[in-house]
């Protein structure tokens, strides 16, 4: 496989009267041809700001790219004109944003919105565009499609509009698609019915998808690989199954555990993770989740850890996978084996 | 269990939005709430779940229907018990960010239903205000700050503070942590646990995270366009699922362990029905993977299939 997307080192912060908040802290990973990696994290975690920045979305100032690359199809993002980005927006990357209702023009018709793209940057006739843009309602799910073309937003009901936000970001065919909590303002059975279309899409158009979520059973059931961020950082990152089977950091045990299971006979109590996320303003020197952290040892306060390699492409933000570093049971993965 | 703490009778609650449209937000729904119990109670958005809580705790009255608290009927009480009924029911809101004012100080937020009902002044209110910020994981000094200046979870404690300001009996909690990160979702859970066993609390536990409505319910009540579909103790619920809506929302919820055995999941086709002009029978035949067609013409009866177990469908007749 090749790699679609590649970032490098991204570092971005903000200015604000505060001062200065670092948002995304050296963030590299890889996105292949036609496969789905899963970005996730709480508020703050810097997932959203990282997407934004490779769709070229972060305002200037008081955003400010600090450090990086972003590698589309071997080209520097960053290093693009406004103009050549232009050609790249809403063509070879496209965006579905959380929420449908206000990322949708209220006052254009569906269909119109659909075309949009369809004219600017495969310069389709009126009548192809429309051909084209009914053609996507029908791909994505919603019944009626002619009709449907002439209707607004707002006669569309929360899962229809996200499909149209779907039917508009996959018009064009793009390469990568980026969706930011698509699914997090829907209903379950509407979010199975959103995610099994983009799982659908994905096998006939070979798109490449980055899913941001902070809901860890999204994860396994939709992505392929699975980047964890915490505080603006990586903290670990590598194939589904493997890092669900043995994840070797613990802000991730800790999300797994804070969520109930389902299929437990038994009530047993919810483990927290205890605190809040650190201050961007003035991230701690070490590793930032180590107030947090049951296992933190003195190195971790004073001193971050590199991303040590687990496993083949599985990687961990964490001091105790050094050698030197006392034995922690994994206890969610030791758990999961029980049942 | 013990006896009932709520009896809700035919409750309904209706409104009017256009001249001869009404939505049915809640249309004949009876419950009866245990005295100590967590009842859950699920819904996609729109089945008239909010609107149900809203209405036990007098925040809207209803359309029609009885409710019954302690064995006595709200609506016969006089101003004076009134008041004391409205003081043990409380609710704690979604919205962590909208639901405290602004301008006002953590404190006096805490303090609003103390001073209502006039339960304590000066020092003695104070020293209230503290052991409630303790009791809910936030400082003293918390007291003096603004809402801005608190993290979603914490605005989430200073809900909780507020409704235990006033010694309630009964919460009803709309959604309490959907708008919460999913670490400090456990958190929030396990403090109206630790809450509950305190101060002896019944919850209503209204929620679409179908997850923590098992993990802190004895029992679950599904909703549904402003009807009750299935009601059963959680273990029960989950483990075998009668209703067909049920079962199709059970098998929606994404798990998260890639290996287990992949489900075979009911995806529903097309969305829930406008709420203005529900199918005639059953409400949830549209969508229905085994509707028949006595489904479109009667309403299924609300029937008692297994022990403890309600469900109303026409697959149980």
């Amino acid at each position: 496989m090749t790699n679609l997307l590649e970032v490098k080192n991204l570092e971005v912060s903000f200015k604000t009267f505060g001062g200065e908040v670092q948002a995304v802290r050296n963030v590299s990973f890889h996105v292949d041809k036609g496969e789905i990696v899963a970005i996730v994290g709480e508020s703050g975690s810097g997932k959203s700001v990282t997407v934004q920045t490779i769709m070229g979305l972060i305002p200037t100032p008081p955003g400010k790219v600090k450090n990086g690359e972003i590698l589309f199809q071997n080209k520097d993002l960053l290093k693009l004109s406004k103009r050549e980005m232009q050609k790249i927006k809403g063509s070879k990357i496209s965006m579905v944003f959380q929420d449908p209702m206000t990322s949708l023009n209220p006052t254009m018709r569906i269909g119109k919105q659909i075309e949009e793209g369809l004219i600017v940057h495969q310069k389709l006739s009126k009548t192809e565009a429309r051909r084209r843009a009914v053609e996507m309602i029908r791909l994505v799910g919603i019944p009626n499609a002619e009709e449907r073309y002439n209707q607004y937003p707002h006669e569309f009901s929360g899962g229809m509009r996200q499909r149209a936000m779907i039917a508009i970001a996959l018009s064009c065919n793009p390469e990568l698609l980026i969706a930011d909590e698509p699914t997090t303002a829907l209903d379950v059975t509407i979010q199975a019915q959103v995610l099994d279309l983009m799982k659908d899409l994905k096998e006939k158009t070979n798109t490449a998808i980055i899913l941001i979520t902070h809901d860890l059973g999204v994860v396994a059931e939709t992505a392929e690989r699975v980047i964890v961020m915490y505080a603006g950082m990586m903290v670990e990152s590598g194939r589904v199954n493997e890092l669900f089977e043995n994840p070797r950091h613990p802000y991730t045990w800790g999300l797994m555990e804070s969520i109930p299971d389902t299929n437990a006979a038994h009530k047993s109590r919810l483990v927290p993770i205890e605190g809040s996320p650190p201050d961007l303003f003035s991230p701690p020197k070490g590793c930032p989740f180590a107030p947090r952290c049951k296992y933190a040892m003195e190195i971790c306060l004073s001193e971050m850890p590199p991303a040590f390699e687990i496993g083949e492409g599985h990687h961990s933000r964490c001091w105790l996978n050094d050698p030197r570093a006392p034995k922690v049971e994994n206890e969610v993965a030791a758990g999961r084996e029980k049942q | 269990m013990s006896e009932a703490l709520l009896q809700v009778e035919g409750m309904k609650k209706y409104f009017k939005i256009k001249k001869d449209q009404t939505v049915k937000s809640v249309d004949d729904i009876s419950i009866e709430i245990k005295k100590g119990e967590t009842f859950g109670l699920v819904g996609e958005s729109g089945s008239g779940k909010s609107t149900l809580g809203k209405t036990i705790v007098g925040l809207q009255s209803p359309t029609a229907g009885r409710i019954i608290y302690n064995g006595v009927d709200v609506e016969t009480l006089d101003k004076k018990s009134k008041i004391n009924v409205n003081r043990e029911m409380q609710i704690i809101f979604q919205d962590p960010y909208a639901s405290l004012n602004p301008r006002m100080r953590v404190g006096d937020i805490i303090a609003e239903g103390i001073d209502a009902h006039n339960l304590a002044k000066g020092k003695a209110r104070q020293d209230r205000i503290f052991e409630l910020l303790d009791r809910v994981g936030l400082r003293p000094e918390h007291a003096r700050r603004y809402p801005h200046e608190f993290s979603g979870g914490q605005r989430q404690r200073i809900g909780i503070a507020r409704a235990l300001a006033v010694n309630p009996k009964f919460i009803v909690a709309d959604e309490p942590i959907s708008a919460l990160d999913v670490s400090i979702q456990a958190q929030v859970i396990n403090l109206m646990e630790d809450l509950k066993k305190q101060e002896e609390l019944t919850y209503l536990f209204i929620a679409h995270d179908l997850g923590m409505v098992k993990h802190i319910s004895d029992r679950i009540g599904v909703m549904y366009l402003g009807k009750m579909m299935e009601l059963a103790n959680s273990y029960d619920l989950f483990a075998e699922p009668l209703h067909p809506y049920t079962q199709a929302l059970l098998s929606a919820i994404p798990v998260a362990n890639p290996k287990a055995a992949k489900r075979e999941r009911i995806v529903l086709a097309g969305d829930p029905p406008s709420p203005v002009n529900p199918p005639s029978g059953c409400r949830f035949r549209t969508r229905c993977p085994h509707a028949m067609s006595i489904c479109a013409e009667v309403v299924p009866a609300w029937k008692e299939v297994k022990p403890n177990h309600w469900t109303a469908c026409h697959l149980y007749n």
